[in-house]
């Protein structure tokens, strides 16, 4: 992991819902412009919206690191929200906070963490209740 | 299927002011749960939802879709539409309901991609 990364960018996230989803669609759009697998960018577009999502409407805003490597992508997901109090039970399939509207709006399955950590190869998740959560997620090409 | 001949048969109307309708539509896909859209969609899909706002339109972005046929009586939001137009994914909307909607483009020919 000390080898430098070929590509690194950060992108903000909002916590406004207008805007999200933007900072997704640029990590895939420059993964595409590379050039890179395309089996891992179809697995980064689907766990860095459903991370960006979380960040909107949880983490009140927050920032996603894109590592690009030969060989796999890095990305991290940082937020300073109000943390997970028990993260356990957060990646049960089916489980969710939302709140009535935002499943009025199509979220709040309960599918956000699993769907993460079912796309990518590496998933860690770091949270502290006050000080925020943090995913830090590899996707492996051939993987 | 050219998107034309989806439009033609179900009598589709869009909010937008121009549309490509040659573009090509590979497959389709019901659902309102965009965790389930993001997960399970393919590129070149038409996607029917009850969903309309900036949100739908960032996952159709994501994954490339073609289209979204909106049901119901939900108008699309202007910002909703002026995102679709900048990133070339077209919005119709019919008063069909979902299920007839489906039943019509499984008759024209097209099939859920898995």
């Amino acid at each position: 992991m000390t080898d430098q990364p070929l590509f690194k960018k950060a992108f903000p996230v909002k916590g406004d819902f207008a805007s999200a989803g933007e900072a997704s669609v640029k990590v895939k759009n420059i993964l595409k412009d590379i050039g890179y697998d395309s089996g891992v960018i179809r697995r980064v577009a689907v766990a860095t919206y459903e991370a960006e999502m979380n960040v909107v409407m949880y983490g009140g805003g927050g920032e996603i690191v894109m590592a690009v490597n030969a060989d796999h992508v890095n990305i991290i997901i940082v937020d300073q929200g109000p943390g997970i109090p028990d993260i356990k039970q957060a990646l049960v399939e089916g489980y969710s906070t939302a709140t009535e509207e935002m499943r009025e709006m199509g979220f709040g399955a309960g599918m956000g963490l699993p769907n993460i950590r079912k796309n990518s190869n590496e998933f860690t998740i770091d949270s502290e209740m006050g000080k925020g959560t943090r995913l830090d997620l590899v996707f492996r090409c051939g993987g | 299927m050219k998107l034309k001949a989806i439009v033609d048969v179900l009598s589709l109307e869009s909010p937008m002011e121009t549309l490509d309708l040659e573009r090509d539509v590979t497959g389709g896909y019901v659902s309102d749960l965009l965790s389930d859209v993001i997960a399970h969609t393919h590129a070149g899909d038409i996607w029917i939802t009850l969903q309309v706002h900036p949100n739908t339109i960032a996952v159709a972005t994501l994954k490339e879709l073609t289209a979204i046929i909106v049901i119901g009586e939900n108008a699309p939001a202007e910002a909703a539409v002026s995102k679709a137009a900048s990133e070339g994914i077209a919005i119709f909307t019919t008063d069909l309901p979902a299920f007839e909607v489906v039943g019509k483009l499984y008759e024209m020919g097209l099939r859920g991609q898995s």
